[in-house]
């Protein structure tokens, strides 16, 4: 089976405390919602969501409250055995922000419940009713060849299915959720069963279609278990022999799937859907780094597999908003070369005029979200965050729980799908006025102020447990140390291009100093991400010749660090004062104030825009930074380590 | 896998589908000296032992297991 949905691999693996975290629920006075609901938020597994739903059972007997969690009181009607499938719903509704009751009437009453005024569902009265009918609940008579009564077969079964309904709705007014019917993977004929009337698979097919229909008409809602079922594969879905055992209509592994697909069909009718898709740039919506491959390099061609991989993005993008999404975008990037993609790159299906609000700056992305909910007057429960960066998912995770952000696979061919299995735009009806609110917003792709910064992000910094190794220039860092220094664009403060016999050049003269920087956390390695080199300037200076850093890791005070990695040779190099330099270019505007920040002074500036910096060694403090320090293979020094 | 080793993998499996951390898995331990251990628990345990060691059971073994002895013997044949 394929994981993505198996596994429900948008959802965040089930932390090791999983089990510690929901024995606290029962000393905690509540209200408890928002604790259910983020214990609810990975991919948890059939014996997780029992264990949960069991928690929450203990929860309500306390009598603690589950606020902010909308109540919602689910009768399930089946023809088979629904009694594992029943807590995995009511803990995969939690992940949907709903505190689910549910009611289950005697195995097999289907007919007896729906139309019995008092009867255990209907005097229960709930606020939905889930037909979880499959297709071995029906009188299905082979008519083959037939097509008088094939169509009688499923006008018989069609007519039964209305008649629980006004059964429901007459008798306690409930929502009826019916299920369309998965067929078997067993053919007759073969090919032929989906022409001829009459066999099993062309009667399924008839009553779906149907089914379908009169649901659209009815104002009830549909849970199209046939196109899940479809989605795994029918051989999968069908496990005969948990069928012959105890009456399994699926597979149980595919349990916490299905219960997912409810929870976002309840969330849907109590308005929860999402609204919003707020989308990174570099790596997500292009192949690469804008700021650093220019409008020739980013890959977004038609033809180009990783370009077509977020060309794939973009055009689901813009379904999404045709049927009503709301776009944005959150990108670390100066403002006019994140938006030169949208007005000049030819292959761009997503434009300037797609987009409701565009920010891109150098902020934490939490203050963005946060800036872009509050210009659309949209709660951030209504949001949805696309990123390819597992450090920036897990920020906005951390730092806005209410932001649902899927996880993304390594390959980017399955982001789109990725982001369509995970449904957070789950609707249950579609009218006219949703064609038209992508407009609503007005999409001018405005800019909108930063408040405050969302509270926090030192300490998130601190849980990324972040190891920075420093080392001189060396034989086997130096293609690396080339490559960067020849693509580096943003964060480059001379972009002075050498090649690698000039950097070799660099390496052995031991009057240059030469720095290579790695950094590491709790995500994994980030590889080289700086590379420093000064030279002797006037007797007891060093010039900052070079000074580059990946925008990857920015905003985590890696440049403090490394500054002060540098006073620390300078001052056993017996240097007094650093000589900083900034050239401009169309592309390092992210860096005009680099050297202020860390404390130098300037001392002059050209009409170019050229400035020129100084700080004096002694005496000078950078700010420090969560981060441990190794520092080795220097010639003059020990194998440092430093927290 | 030798035979501790599948005590102590089947101890977490039962803790997890139990919901109860003091279960003592013993060969002699059987339905009913479990709280909870009813039909449909009983598959929800079958599962995931064929999950967690990656085999599969047949129904009629499944339908003659008698206690965790059973369980264990069948275990080391398919895995």
């Amino acid at each position: 089976m394929n994981p993505l949905y198996t596994e429900l691999q948008w959802l965040l693996r089930t932390p090791q405390e999983f089990s510690a975290r929901l024995k606290a629920l029962a000393n905690s006075p509540g209200p408890l919602g928002r604790d259910v609901q983020a214990l609810a938020l990975p991919a948890l597994d059939l014996n997780q969501l029992t264990k949960l739903a069991k928690a929450l059972d203990k929860v309500r007997e306390d009598g603690k409250s589950l606020n902010p969690l909308t109540p919602f009181r689910l009768a399930v009607l089946s023809n088979s055995t629904i009694d594992m499938i029943l807590p995995a719903l009511v803990a995969s509704a939690a992940r949907h922000g709903i505190a689910l009751e549910v009611i289950q009437p005697f195995y097999d009453q289907v007919a007896q419940e729906a139309l019995t005024p008092d009867s255990k569902v209907n005097s229960s009265k709930p606020d939905a009713v889930l037909l979880a009918l499959d297709y071995r609940a029906l009188p299905l008579k082979l008519s083959l060849g037939n097509a008088g009564a094939s169509s009688a077969i499923v006008q018989g079964v069609i007519g039964y299915l209305q008649a629980l309904r006004n059964g429901i709705k007459t008798n306690s007014n409930a929502v009826c959720i019916f299920q369309t019917f998965a067929p078997p993977a067993e053919a007759l004929f073969g090919s032929l069963d989906r022409a001829l009337p009459g066999t099993l698979r062309s009667l399924i097919d008839g009553i779906n279609r149907e089914l379908a229909e009169f649901v659209l008409g009815s104002g009830d809602v549909l849970l199209d278990v046939s196109a899940l079922a479809e989605t795994i594969g029918l051989a999968d879905w069908h496990n005969t022999q948990l069928w012959n055992m105890g009456k399994f209509a699926f597979s149980v592994e595919l349990i916490p799937l299905y219960a997912d697909h409810v929870g976002r069909i309840l969330a849907g009718i109590r308005g929860k859907s999402r609204k919003v898709l707020v989308l990174d740039l570099d790596n997500t919506v292009w192949g690469g780094v804008i700021g650093d491959d220019g409008l020739e390099g980013i890959q977004i061609a038609q033809g180009d597999a990783r370009g077509e991989a977020h060309l794939a993005v973009q055009r689901l993008a813009l379904d999404l908003r045709q049927r009503g999404i709301v776009l944005a975008v959150s990108s670390k990037n100066t403002d006019e070369v994140a938006r030169a993609p949208f007005e000049k790159h030819p292959e761009m299906l997503l434009k300037l005029d797609h987009i409701a609000v565009f920010q891109a700056n150098w902020n934490d992305k939490a203050t963005n979200i946060q800036a872009i909910a509050e210009e659309l007057s949209v709660g951030l429960d209504s949001i949805v965050f696309l990123d390819d960066n597992p450090v920036e998912r897990e920020l906005v995770r951390r730092l806005l729980p209410q932001v649902a952000v899927p996880e993304l696979p390594e390959e980017p061919a399955y982001y789109a799908r990725t982001l369509a299995a995970a449904g957070y735009f789950e609707a249950i009806s579609f009218a006219n006025e949703d064609l038209k609110r992508a407009d609503f917003y007005g999409d001018n792709a405005r800019r909108v102020k930063l408040q405050r910064q969302v509270g926090g992000v030192d300490a998130y910094l601190a849980s990324l447990d972040m190891t920075i190794t420093f080392q001189p220039f060396d034989a086997t860092g130096r293609a690396r140390i080339v490559q960067l220094i020849n693509k580096s664009n943003q964060y480059n403060l001379t972009t002075r291009r050498y090649t690698d016999p000039e950097v070799a050049a660099a390496e052995n003269d031991p009057e240059v100093f030469t720095l290579q920087v790695r950094l590491a956390d709790i995500f994994g390695d980030n590889g080289m991400i700086s590379v420093v080199i000064c030279r002797p300037a006037e007797a007891g200076a060093w010039e900052i010749d070079t000074w580059l850093m990946s925008c990857r890791v920015l905003g985590r005070k890696v440049e403090h660090i490394v500054l002060r990695e540098v006073l620390e040779h300078a001052r056993a190099a017996g240097v007094y004062q650093l000589i900083g330099t900034y050239r401009p270019t169309d592309r390092n505007k992210l860096v005009v104030d680099h050297y202020a920040k860390l404390g130098f002074s300037k001392v002059a500036a050209e009409e170019s825009g050229l400035t020129r910096w100084e700080l004096h060694v002694q005496g000078a403090e950078p700010e420090s930074a969560p981060i441990k320090v190794i520092s080795q293979g220097f010639a003059t020094d020990k194998e440092a380590s430093r927290a | 896998m030798d035979e501790p080793q599948v005590y102590a993998r089947l101890a977490e499996i039962f803790q997890d589908v139990f919901d109860e951390d003091s279960i003592q898995v013993t060969p002699e331990l059987s339905a009913k000296d479990v709280d909870g251990w009813d039909s449909l628990t009983h598959i929800r345990l079958i599962l995931t032992i064929e999950r967690v060691f990656k085999i599969k059971f047949s129904t009629s073994e499944i339908g003659k297991l008698a206690n965790v002895g059973d369980l264990v013997a069948l275990i080391k044949v398919r895995s």
